[in-house]
């Protein structure tokens, strides 16, 4: 896999393929106003390799302390012991050792990392990478070698509750603590070195390594959707020899799994990111077509593929839906006005308790027992005047001091739910209990023992949320709420009501917000204070965030691997064995997805130039320059230069 | 009418238009904290007028913009416009009357697309709301080709500057001299009956500059502005006003066309300093 | 000098300052007429007026309002330790460090750890002013590295930024931290050793709890210290330079990157003595004490008036006492039931009503330059 030699031949052709990443040193390259590559500069310029020995020690060195933390850390967050049990591949790996391992790779490769100077060579990535990746993984290994000496023979239980021989025997796996210390040597070592070795690799063989492991790491630890769409689609045939029976890949397959994806990449390379970018610069009508036939596409295989599903994926797409209901919700308000709603279960919450009111019969007060779908209407309109009154003494206030007092409205309402003052309305901490489902046209009742037709109730509501914010982006009042968004005593000089259209969103939001509240209701068949906890709004928040603010496909594809993969906060999720772990993880990715891509996972347009303004604004002046070379005649627009 | 006997010294330059003032502050005060920035200020701009304000730093000149824009809070006095008073409008209000501004820092919707600035500009002068957007009536769309068709054929007023591929270039990629034009394009797309210039030329080059003086001239002949400019350039000054009012502490030292004012000796003592015809 | 967010003086124009107008007089209302219900009560138990709102009102007796009172002032005297941080980093870098609470957390929890420890060894029990100390110092330390690796990992590279981006990143902080600790330590709630009697039992004097007492004293005292650090050292000075405006503070030769890591050292220090003294009130901490204090005191910073040290305190104090005397002088003489619940609820409203009412806090606020438009 690691042939040393890529990248000599890297060095020698500088850029037969036409990669679009001409440096702006070289003028007239036709690629650089490709505004929508970016980082893909493979053939920048190199020098040769760094000696072996010529490493920054200061940074290995800082770099395995974060390693050790990190180690120990997750030893002690009882991590390994817990995924112990879930087998990856079936004698050798289990995702508890790979919960460990990962952090040496990780610390391995980023040790290499050069970072891109315009104009100033490269490094070639040569030795000097392996043995860096090897002391930084030696060394964060050694953290685990540490901690199993400390287990043995230090009792620490007292405060640090997974601090027990359990753990001290996994480390050693089931050996002496000699062999721990000297095993976790070796393979952090091994770890650091592969990490090492990924920087030298070229990328083209770097991608079909990564679809490799992914697609391995994905059939592993998806096992039980594999499982359950096979059961629908009658392949158990061979998922039968595929999975072994008490989890996990198959070591033989695991093999076949990887060559035959390694297989697929090599022959389709760059294939689908060329069919991508090639959508990408479709215009006007024809991508009007073809994003309409994806749609359509989507649709239907939403619309087809739960008939095939089994009880446990159904409502698991159901849990997805109902996040991606929220989130759009969300969506709105943070991500097209830019308003900061860190209270926004309230609405949920509302929406929740009006729609099993009005719906339940065991509801302690009033009890009109409706049918769902006329419910819906006063739930939409009693969500959309809780909106207001929440907006209204909130709207005009600096975007962070908002944030905090929605917040606190989310708590009001939630201590208002559970007070023993409104017990005899909603039911305080009894809550109310035996909603029944939501009744549609006669097609029977949508409720919670039949997931699927949850889950094709929700995909209802979510596309008409899909298109609400969809057409409401594109017109006058979403044209003002990017204006808002952007500078809002600009906004207002120019003649925008900023006070309206800010409510304005809050009540758009409400009301999605109201949609998923009522279908949960309906969904569960009872709702309690505690199911509208703060966290639903942080959940909900890190959800638009990691999926890209602002952006449609984004926030869905957020709820999904979020919520579908780790899990809601009350909803298990297709990992059942991370549910103590979500939150962390949860939290970890915040902080992460803000400091490495603050755009989330598919980025809106808008979002990702305004956190790009310096290289997108290179890209137009350059841009502009050979324009202007193009046409000497246009002479009196000379760009100021020193704007951007 | 008695309102012009007041004023000193509004000799000819009244003549340029006979008609009634279309915006007129009458003992405009504003006071931050114990500084008076605008004091007592009585200030008249006629229908189809050019008039410039000129004055040392802190004289006063944005403050007069934002007061009348209704950005700030007045202390005392009145702003009449049209002949009604816009005491105690909002500033999307005042905007919605037929005042729109630019600023002196340029500010852009810098991620929105040019097109998209001015667009959102006509925010007041159109009307659907979310029920036209979300049943895309037969309404909606043609209020949306009006707007857009609207936005080009202002940008289209720059020359080629603003239009084609630029028209979907984010705000924030444009040079200086264009970010200027797209703010004035973007107060032009509100409609409005006067613009306030806030310093438009700064930061360019003579060349540029030379040049937005003569759309000054034209934003006036062909659209029908009244415009009222705040700057530093005397030659821009000399090139486009009908008439000049000079401010110094809040208050108006005087008032002419420029080679009137440019000779008074108060002026040239406030303002020009060492006495140096401006050139 | 362009008005935003605050909300215009003068006459109401539109619905929502008509509606804002109408929740302000509701709110007056319903706090005047929840006292003078209260006081009706008070004066005269068996007068009918005093049971026109709430016939099964009990009304308080003197010792029960001046225990409430003190356990309020008490209460808020953490919550103004705690508004320090959020107060001082906000008039610094100007955005709202969500995570602090957690530091206040980790705080608590150290100081649990360690007096288990030391109870363990005995120490406590033998000397247990020593041991307070060591605790509070091994607990400031600990939170003043918590608040600073917080400071050089997650925001440090985001300085510059759009606003709203620190704020979602402390959201990820608090979050991590919150269930670090709960992957760490375990769910269960964490008890702090005995403590000798004289801080358990009321003193002859007012009848207040030693603990009260301790926690009253040794916030004012490190509150008093800490405002003569700022006001009057050069470290302190080069912070409110860097709060004035940090680029110029720069030009002036001052270092701002130590100086905003003081500034999260400093604040993570509060918190941890705070953290001390949750543990010395309440005995018992969760990974989850942080959140809601947190909260309240970042509201005590904004009632007090942010980047304001002596606001902090004062915002702290009057979010306390409003929490712990609000709900019974007020609520429960309206006929509310079960107000106890509603503490939380108090405190946020509070909040609401300040920000609506005089968004600039008791005593103003003071800001980064940019901020201030």
């Amino acid at each position: 896999m690691t042939d040393s030699n890529s990248p000599e031949v890297a060095a020698s052709e500088p850029g037969p393929d036409l990669t679009p990443g001409g440096t702006p040193d070289t003028p007239g390259t036709p690629g650089v106003a490709d505004l929508a590559e970016a980082g893909e500069t493979d053939e920048t310029l190199l020098s040769p390799p760094r000696p072996v020995f010529a490493q920054n020690w200061k940074r290995i060195l800082s770099m395995g302390a974060v390693g050790v933390g990190a180690q120990i850390f997750l030893a002690l967050s009882n991590m390994p012991l817990r995924l112990d049990d879930r087998l990856l591949i079936k004698p050798i790996l289990s995702l508890g050792y790979v919960s460990l391992l990962f952090v040496p790779f990780i610390a391995g490769n980023r040790v290499g990392h050069q970072i891109q100077r315009e104009g100033i060579p490269m490094h070639a990535a040569g030795l000097h990478e392996i043995f860096g990746g090897v002391i930084c993984g030696v060394i964060a290994g050694g953290g685990v070698s540490l901690l199993s000496v400390l287990l043995v023979n230090f009792d620490l239980r007292e405060p640090l509750v997974n601090w027990s021989p359990m753990l001290a025997e996994l480390l050693a796996f089931g050996n002496s603590t000699a062999f721990a210390v000297f095993i976790w040597l070796l393979l952090g070592g091994l770890a650091g070195a592969a990490g090492g070795a990924m920087r030298l690799v070229n990328p083209k063989a770097r991608r079909v390594v990564v679809t490799m492991v992914l697609t391995v790491g994905f059939i592993s630890v998806l096992e039980s959707l594999v499982m359950d769409l096979a059961e629908g689609l009658r392949f158990e045939w061979l998922t039968e020899r595929v999975y072994a029976r008490r989890g996990g890949l198959n070591w033989n397959w695991a093999l076949i799994l990887a060559a035959f994806s390694g297989l697929v990449a090599m022959l389709t390379r760059g294939r689908v990111r060329q069919a991508r970018e090639h959508i990408a610069s479709l215009e006007g009508a024809s991508r009007a077509r073809t994003n309409f036939g994806l749609i359509i596409l989507t649709g239907a295989i939403l619309v087809i593929l739960p008939l095939f599903l089994g009880k446990f994926t159904n409502e698991l797409l159901a849990n997805v839906g109902l996040f991606v209901l929220l989130a759009l919700g969300l969506n709105v308000v943070v991500g097209l006005a830019g308003i900061l709603d860190l209270g926004y279960v309230a609405f949920f919450a509302v929406g929740s308790y009006s729609a099993a009111v009005l719906t339940a019969a065991t509801s302690p007060r009033i009890n009109p027992e409706m049918p769902w779908l006329v419910a819906l209407i006063f739930v939409v309109v009693i969500t959309g005047l809780v909106g207001l009154f929440i907006g209204a003494p909130v709207i005009r206030m600096r975007g962070d001091y908002l944030a905090i007092v929605t917040l606190g409205f989310g708590e009001i309402i939630r201590l208002l739910f559970l007070s023993d003052w409104l017990a005899d309305t909603f039911g305080g901490s009894q809550g109310i209990t035996m909603i029944p489902g939501a009744g549609i046209f006669g097609l029977g009742s949508v409720s919670g023992t039949e997931p699927r037709n949850v889950f094709y109730l929700v995909l209802a509501f979510c596309a008409l949320a899909i298109y609400i914010s969809w057409r409401l982006e594109r017109s006058r009042l979403g044209r003002a709420w990017m204006a808002v968004r952007e500078d809002e005593t600009v906004a207002e000089a120019m003649g925008i009501n900023t006070v309206n259209v800010k409510l304005m969103a809050f009540v758009v939001g409400a009301i999605l917000g109201s949609f998923s509240g009522a279908i949960f209701s309906a969904k569960v068949g009872s709702v309690f204070p505690n199911s509208f906890l703060i966290l639903v709004s942080i959940v909900i928040l890190v959800v638009v965030i990691f999926g890209g603010m602002g952006s449609i496909p984004g926030v869905i594809a957020g709820s999904a691997v979020l919520i579908g993969v780790l899990g809601g906060p009350r909803q298990p999720g297709l990992l059942s064995e991370f549910s103590e772990y979500k939150l962390l993880i949860y939290g970890a990715l915040l902080i992460w997805m803000m400091l490495a891509r603050p755009e989330g996972l598919i980025p809106s347009v808008r979002r990702s130039r305004e956190l790009h303004q310096q290289e997108i604004a290179q890209d137009s002046w350059l841009r502009e320059q050979l324009d202007e070379e193009a046409e000497s005649t246009a002479g009196n627009d000379q760009p100021a230069r020193a704007t951007a | 009418m008695t309102d012009t006997m007041s004023h000193p010294s509004t000799p000819n330059a009244n003549a340029v238009n006979g008609t009634a003032a279309l915006l007129e502050t009458r003992k405009l005060s504003v006071d931050f904290g114990g500084l008076h920035a605008l004091d007592g200020l009585d200030f008249e701009v006629r229908e189809g007028e050019i008039v410039s304000v000129i004055g040392p730093n802190g004289a006063g000149k944005t403050t007069l913009f934002n007061a009348i824009t209704a950005t700030i809070e007045l202390s005392s006095g009145d702003i009449l416009f049209e002949g009604a008073s816009m005491m105690g409008l909002d500033p999307n209000k005042v905007t919605a009357r037929g005042i729109a501004r630019t600023f002196q820092n340029v500010r852009l919707f810098a991620n929105m697309t040019v097109l998209e600035n001015v667009m959102v500009s006509q925010h007041c002068r159109t009307r659907q709301h979310a029920f036209g957007a979300l049943f895309y009536t037969p309404a909606f769309r043609r209020e949306e080709a009006e707007i857009r068709e609207r936005a080009e054929k202002i940008l289209s007023f720059f020359g080629n500057r603003l239009v084609g591929y630029r028209f979907d270039q984010p705000a924030f990629t444009l040079s200086y001299a264009n970010r200027r034009r797209l703010e004035i394009a973007r107060a032009m797309a509100t409609e409005p009956k006067l613009i306030l210039l806030d310093e438009p030329v700064a930061g360019m080059n003579p060349v540029e500059s030379a040049e937005l003086t003569k759309l000054v001239g034209r934003l006036r002949d062909e659209w029908g502005f009244a415009i009222v400019v705040i700057e530093h350039h005397m030659d821009v000054v000399r090139e486009v006003s009908d008439r000049v009012v000079v401010l110094d502490h809040g208050t108006k030292i005087a008032e002419g066309e420029y080679e009137e004012v440019s000779n008074d000796p108060q002026v040239i003592e406030a303002y020009l300093g060492h006495g140096n015809e401006p050139s | 000098m362009i008005r935003t967010a605050a909300p215009r003086r003068g006459a109401p124009r539109t619905g929502v300052d008509w509606f804002l107008a109408f929740l302000r007089v509701a709110a007056l209302t319903v706090i005047a007429v929840g006292l003078m219900a209260f006081i009706w009560q008070e004066i005269d138990a068996d007068n009918p007026f005093a049971r026109v709102v709430n016939p099964d009102a009990t009304g308080l007796s003197g010792a029960q309002f001046r225990g409430l009172i003190v356990s309020g002032v008490a209460q808020g005297c953490m919550y103004g330790l705690i508004a320090l941080g959020y107060s001082m980093v906000y008039g610094v870098l100007g955005f709202i460090n969500f995570a602090h609470g957690e530091v206040f957390m980790v705080g608590a929890m150290t100081g649990m750890i360690t007096s288990n420890k030391l109870a363990d060894a005995g120490w406590w029990e033998s000397n247990f002013i020593g041991s307070l100390l060591l605790i509070v110092i091994i607990s400031m330390i600990v939170c003043t590295l918590t608040a600073v690796i917080m400071e050089r990992v997650a925001y440090r590279p985001l300085r510059g930024s759009p606003r709203l981006i620190p704020l979602i990143t402390s959201i990820g902080v608090s979050f991590f931290i919150q269930n670090a600790a709960l992957v760490l330590l375990g769910p269960t709630a964490k008890v702090y050793p005995d403590v000798p009697d004289w801080v358990k039992d009321k003193h002859t004097f007012l009848q207040i709890e030693g603990a009260r007492i301790l926690v009253v004293v040794v916030s004012l005292v490190s509150m008093a210290v800490l405002w003569y650090l700022v006001e009057h050292t050069k470290g302190g000075k080069a912070m409110r330079a860097v709060a004035e405006d940090a680029e110029i503070a720069a030009l002036m030769g001052i270092n701002v990157n130590r100086t905003i890591v003081r500034v999260f050292a400093v604040g993570g220090a509060m918190a941890g003595l705070a953290g001390i003294l949750w543990g010395i009130l309440f005995r018992s901490v969760t990974h989850l004490t942080g959140f809601l204090p947190g909260i309240k005191a970042f509201s005590a910073a904004v009632v007090g008036g942010i980047g304001h040290l002596g606001g902090s305190m004062a915002g702290g104090i009057s979010i306390g006492v409003a929490e712990s005397v609000g709900p019974l002088l007020i609520l429960e003489p309206l006929g509310v039931s079960g107000v106890s619940q509603l503490r939380d609820a108090v405190a946020f409203a509070m909040l609401i009503g300040v920000l609506l009412i005089r968004p600039s806090g008791i005593f103003g606020e003071r800001l980064p330059a940019e901020d201030r438009t």
